[in-house]
């Protein structure tokens, strides 16, 4: 059985705040119901991960951002043709795409939480700036997971 | 060869195009050409602008914690260095790779032929179909995977599924589709149930067609432009990798084979424990990536290609049947003894992922998989070398430890580093071929970088940094005037700026 809500926290572990989107994760795993919500982390987006959206109701994207300047964004994703397709790693925006693309279908309803980001040196833990946004957005993804409707995401829309 | 093109005889007078960082590669290289008035290059290098810096790293962990560690060096091969780590660390529990009990050897195995199924698929369907399908010199809104979607959507989705399949192999095997913690030292952590097998069953008669279509697709693409594909970034290079003991191809655990490009032997068997005594590391000072070479024949000879190309080539057969046809079809394309195409390192890999599935179907049917009997217990040493065949080529993890179990030093030589040199004179090969004399444009410096995908290098391996600057082409006159320049944002977004 296929979980309608689909978590995906993606990054490097080990290269400092890109490891922010697993570490959220990884910290709210205790307390979601596995039958309702699948958690999956990776180390960067690619296009199977529309394979991955297949039979949801919504999905929420995690990462760590440098260009977020407000601790935390918390925002609707659309399809996007990007250009991110010439890299090893693509956007939400562009996976969502490629959903379109291979299902012929609309993607489930998708958002993105970025949480602001600005050290990924080997070997290093998270920064204290990230470290303080971390815990808020762990507060709310806890609050979307307890009302997992679109409308409800919407309403709490950052951006 | 054109080595005569790695440095200018006055590069002061020259206009400089820089390529930075090479797109569709992991992690961050730049390509710099040298022009002289009428547009002739007189210099091509490949860098790697970023200091590497995974062996301090290392240091000073517990030698038990590398096989999680070391999967964060990349995001695309995490289970190839997770496997080289483990087998240096079984040495350091004083277990050779041939006592690992077979349950453990089987399942590792299976592992590594998912990792370098799904990688391949990457690399061809994602990476470089475009280029491929589409022409070199095509629209850059072509050249992505998402243009072979709409355009061959049969092809594009089963480069999707062919990934995803070897990922969901990891998965079974690891618990985790990255940073599975399958290896312990001496053995695995866990067997196969019987319900992961059979999962994994159910698609594999798919998975082989699909593989065997793929190897089609690529001989129909390569022989349908013969003397093109034969001729674009070619170079005459020796070959390393490991082969079994009966000479066949073989990803996980063999000698090392080294043949030159006649086909000639150079080391047969040879143990890759030894590996310091026949590998020398060159440094030049305008690139952190080393140039490794075979000490016997000197940095001017010796230097070596791994990788699919050099897998295919050196081996005497491939012991899955689909696989070998393929083999000796692609042996019969060319008329030397090996094949030197660049090109052709696609054809070979998309064979490996042949003999990938066919494998995996194989070990599918093995009951050892299902065994307990997981770990082999041994003396300690302090010092373990690990070698495998990752996707790209060779991968050599070296450690020795202290009497507290603390990592005290390290070695990697990772497949890209071993490909700098052949790299190097393909850029400078396409530079002086395609390049030379003509006005550059962004689809003719695309020429360039299918060159370097060809290797699917792995630079974020090679230089243990995730690149994450723009692209950059700089025109520059002969009076050292800014001219022209074209930047891709990391987003892909191209912007030009003329001065």
């Amino acid at each position: 059985m296929i979980q309608p809500i689909l978590l995906l926290g993606y990054g490097n572990p080990s290269r400092g705040d890109d490891a922010v989107g697993p570490l959220l994760l990884e910290a709210i795993a205790e307390q979601i119901d596995p039958t309702q919500i699948e958690l999956i982390t990776d180390f960067q987006l690619q296009i199977e991960h529309a394979l991955d959206m297949q039979h949801r109701q919504l999905v929420l994207f995690i990462d760590a951002s440098v260009a977020c300047k407000t601790g935390f964004s918390f925002s609707e994703l659309q399809p996007a043709k990007d250009n991110s397709y010439s890299t090893h790693a693509i956007s939400p925006a562009a996976v969502l795409d490629v959903y379109k693309t291979i299902t012929k279908q609309s993607p489930p309803a998708s958002f993105l939480l970025t949480i602001q980001a600005q050290q990924f040196e080997l070997g290093t833990g998270l920064s204290e700036l990230t470290a303080h946004y971390f815990k808020t957005a762990c507060e709310l993804v806890i609050q979307l997971l307890k009302q997992p409707q679109f409308n409800a995401w919407r309403t709490l829309v950052t951006k | 060869m054109y080595d005569h093109l790695e440095t200018a005889q006055n590069p002061s007078n020259l206009k400089r195009v820089v390529i930075d960082p090479v797109s569709r590669v992991e992690g961050h290289g730049k390509v710099t050409l040298l022009l002289d008035e009428n547009n002739k290059v007189q210099q091509a290098r490949l860098h790697i602008v970023e200091f590497r810096g995974f062996e301090k790293f290392i240091q000073g962990r517990p030698y038990w914690e590398l096989p999680v560690l070391v999967q964060r060096l990349c995001g695309i091969c995490p289970v190839s260095h997770h496997l080289a780590a483990a087998k240096a660390i079984d040495q350091l529990v004083g277990i050779d790779t041939d006592n690992l009990p077979p349950a453990a050897d089987k399942l590792r195995r299976l592992l590594h032929f998912g990792q370098v199924l799904q990688s391949h698929a990457l690399h061809f369907f994602h990476l470089s179909s475009p280029d491929l399908l589409f022409g070199f010199e095509s629209e850059i809104s072509k050249r992505s995977i998402v243009a072979v979607l709409e355009n061959y959507p049969e092809i594009g989705l089963q480069g999707v599924k062919l990934r995803k399949y070897g990922q969901e192999v990891i998965r079974m095997v690891s618990g985790k589709r990255v940073h599975g913690t399958a290896a312990l030292p001496g053995g695995m952590n866990k067997p196969l149930s019987k319900q992961e097998r059979d999962y994994l069953l159910e698609d594999i008669d798919q998975i082989i067609t699909w593989s065997q279509a793929a190897v089609d697709l690529i001989k129909k693409v390569h022989t349908s432009n013969l003397p093109f594909y034969d001729q674009f970034a070619t170079i005459r290079s020796n070959y390393l990798g490991l082969v079994k003991p009966n000479g066949a191809l073989e990803l996980y655990h063999g000698g090392i084979r080294a043949k030159n490009q006649h086909g000639e032997t150079l080391l047969d068997h040879f143990d890759y424990c030894d590996y310091n005594a026949i590998i020398h590391e060159e440094v030049r000072s305008w690139s952190y990536m080393k140039f490794p070479y075979l000490t016997a024949f000197g940095k001017q000879n010796g230097w070596y290609r791994v990788g699919p190309l050099a897998r295919v080539n050196n081996c005497d057969f491939i012991d899955t049947p689909l696989a070998e046809i393929a083999r000796i079809q692609f042996k019969q394309h060319s008329d030397e003894a090996m094949v030197h195409s660049t090109l052709a390192f696609h054809w070979a890999r998309l064979i490996e992922a042949l003999h990938c599935a066919e494998s995996i179907k194989t070990l599918l049917y093995d009951p050892d998989l299902l065994s307990n009997d997981l770990v082999a217990q041994g003396e300690k040493r302090y010092e373990g070398i690990g070698v495998i065949e990752a996707p790209r080529g060779t991968l050599f993890h070296h450690y020795q430890v202290d009497e507290n179990d603390i990592v005290t030093k390290a070695n990697l030589i990772v497949s890209t580093t071993s490909n700098n040199t052949a790299m190097n004179e393909s850029v400078r090969q396409v530079a002086a071929e395609y390049l030379s004399g003509h006005e550059l444009t962004e689809p003719l410096l695309n020429n360039i970088e299918v060159a370097i995908r060809a290797y699917d290098p792995c630079l974020s391996c090679a230089t243990h940094a995730v690149g994450k600057m723009p692209l950059q082409l700089e025109l520059i006159d002969a009076e050292g005037q800014l001219v022209d320049q074209l930047t891709r944002h990391s987003n892909g977004e191209f912007v030009r700026e003329s001065a």
